[in-house]
């Protein structure tokens, strides 16, 4: 009963959780959610500006959240708190999204696929995009790990031993506007948040070493997009809000069996 | 006059040179006209109030902070081992003090655990960075800093956390590690009588270098005077003396109004 679509469904879903599980562990590190947050947004103005423009919705969303995340960086530390900045960029760019794309009149009807995502309407086309910016993250996060990690732990004792902090955080940067671009079909723009931190901060508990949460937010994300998709099979639910739910509910499951296994061990 | 025949001769061994830096942030010039260098087996030590720019000094030597105007060098291939004045890890990382002594490249098991049985924290080395305790979590930065035998030693307020003995301990190493290494001891202290103690050269920092040289010369010097008034004569009666404990020393300290915790 597994039909094409389903199996082109099912690989662009674990395409997008492979890259957003190490970029999402960095995201949950940094505390970098809302940077997330703000930067997917963004990509509803990438989803207007490629309609318009009749190119790819990859290069729009791409080169918008990149726009975005570098703006954010550049404007920041200069006289605005940081989350505040974000809400601004994030709900500003959201809602210009939002209006410019109904412009575009013969797309009104779609918008609902940009917002939540379309998961089970992706082509044989959008599988192999994923994948490739998917390979590219992976690699990119691989390459760096060592120098990203300790970036993350201090930019100052980065610096102290030759490396460049900012250079790592431009990394960092990049691969969310990738993940954010080749995620937009599979979530949509409000959810892909969700994919980059539930599976990170579920793998958490389970983890003593960073690469251990890297692993298993891959894992998590790849149970929660199969999950999720049988789920909405069964069920009749969107998808992408489904994937977002069953990796919710696996978040809850591992911080009860947490707190229950210290709690044990306690007593 | 006395205090600036202490610059040093050795130029040929200069780790780190700063010329006419300056720093500013946000509107404020946070360091004027810094000419400073570092040379190889030196203990320095700058002493300075509040917001006088010692963090960002330090900050700005390691290419943390971009120099307004002039410059800093460092010698090709310097080493620095760097233990800042305060280093937030965030809980949701999983690392334990080992692992962070490897990063960011792995070394041999054997090299950790005699860094960590010389800092004085072996039984720590598979407990979580975070639930390590101030003191602790110094130390474990402090090995760290050792591990690749750097040519710099920088410690920004580095006896924060530690109990008195731990401090004593602590600042009676930094001698020892001169002496192994061979390396330069660059640090910012509160501590004025230990640092009095422990120092070639102490540099006295409000903006700009108000004075510099031998510690005895600089706490005669009236900038030194100017900035810290006479009420630490205690501390530098310890020092000239060479005495080794006095219990009223803290006392004396407090009332200079210097909390421990300093951010600039």
């Amino acid at each position: 009963m597994f039909s094409d679509f389903m199996l082109r469904a099912a690989l662009a879903g674990l395409g997008v959780v492979l890259a957003a599980a190490p970029l999402g562990c960095f995201v949950v590190w940094r505390r970098m959610a809302f940077f997330g947050a703000a930067t997917a947004h963004a990509a509803v103005l990438g989803v207007a500006l490629s309609l318009a423009l009749s190119i790819s919705l990859f290069v729009g969303v791409l080169a918008v959240s990149l726009l975005m995340a570098v703006m954010v960086t550049l404007l920041s530390g200069r006289g605005y708190a940081m989350d505040t900045l974000l809400g601004v960029m994030a709900h500003a760019s959201l809602a210009f999204g939002l209006v410019a794309v109904s412009f575009i009149t013969d797309v009104r009807i779609d918008l609902m696929a940009y917002l939540f995502g379309d998961i089970l309407a992706v082509g044989n086309r959008d599988v192999i995009i994923i994948w490739g910016g998917s390979i590219l993250v992976i690699a990119l996060m691989m390459w760096r790990w060592p120098s990203l990690l300790l970036a993350t732990v201090s930019d100052d004792l980065a610096y102290a031993e030759g490396f460049r902090p900012q250079r790592e955080e431009l990394i960092l940067t990049v691969s969310l506007a990738i993940v954010v671009a080749v995620a937009i079909k599979v979530v949509g723009v409000l959810l892909i948040a969700a994919l980059l931190i539930i599976p990170a901060a579920t793998a958490r508990p389970l983890s003593s070493t960073p690469e251990q949460m890297a692993i298993g937010a891959a894992a998590i994300g790849a149970v929660a997009v199969l999950g999720g998709l049988w789920g909405s099979w069964h069920l009749d639910t969107p998808t992408g809000p489904t994937i977002v739910c069953v990796s919710a509910i696996l978040f809850a499951l591992v911080n009860l069996l947490a707190r229950q296994f210290t709690a044990k061990s306690v007593h | 006059m006395a205090v600036s025949r202490a610059t040093m001769t050795t130029v040929d061994k200069t780790l780190i040179q700063a010329h006419q830096l300056n720093v500013h942030l946000g509107g404020n010039h946070v360091l004027e006209h810094i000419d400073f260098n570092l040379a190889r087996g030196e203990i320095v030590t700058i002493v300075g109030p509040n917001g006088s720019g010692k963090s960002t000094f330090l900050r700005a030597l390691i290419g943390a902070i971009r120099p307004t105007t002039g410059s800093v060098q460092q010698m090709p291939g310097l080493r620095v081992g760097y233990v800042p004045q305060r280093l937030h890890i965030d809980s949701t990382l999983p690392l334990t003090v080992r692992r962070f002594l490897k990063l960011p490249h792995a070394h041999e098991p054997k090299i950790i655990d005699d860094a960590l049985a010389r800092a004085g924290i072996a039984e720590r080395g598979d407990a979580s960075m975070t639930g390590l305790s101030g003191g602790q979590f110094q130390r474990a930065l402090m090995a760290r800093a050792l591990l690749d035998k750097p040519d710099v030693l920088m410690l920004d307020e580095a006896s924060q956390g530690l109990d008195q003995a731990g401090t004593a301990d602590f600042y009676r190493q930094i001698e020892d590690i001169r002496n192994t290494l061979g390396c330069a001891v660059l640090m910012v202290s509160h501590d004025l009588h230990v640092v009095m103690r422990a120092a070639d050269r102490v540099i006295c920092l409000n903006q700009h270098i108000c004075c510099q040289g031998h510690p005895e010369a600089v706490s005669v010097a009236p900038e030194y005077r100017a900035l810290f008034g006479t009420e630490d004569e205690q501390a530098l009666a310890l020092f000239r003396h060479d005495l080794h404990h006095h219990p009223h020393d803290n006392r004396k300290k407090a009332d200079m109004g210097q909390p421990h915790n300093e951010a600039s």
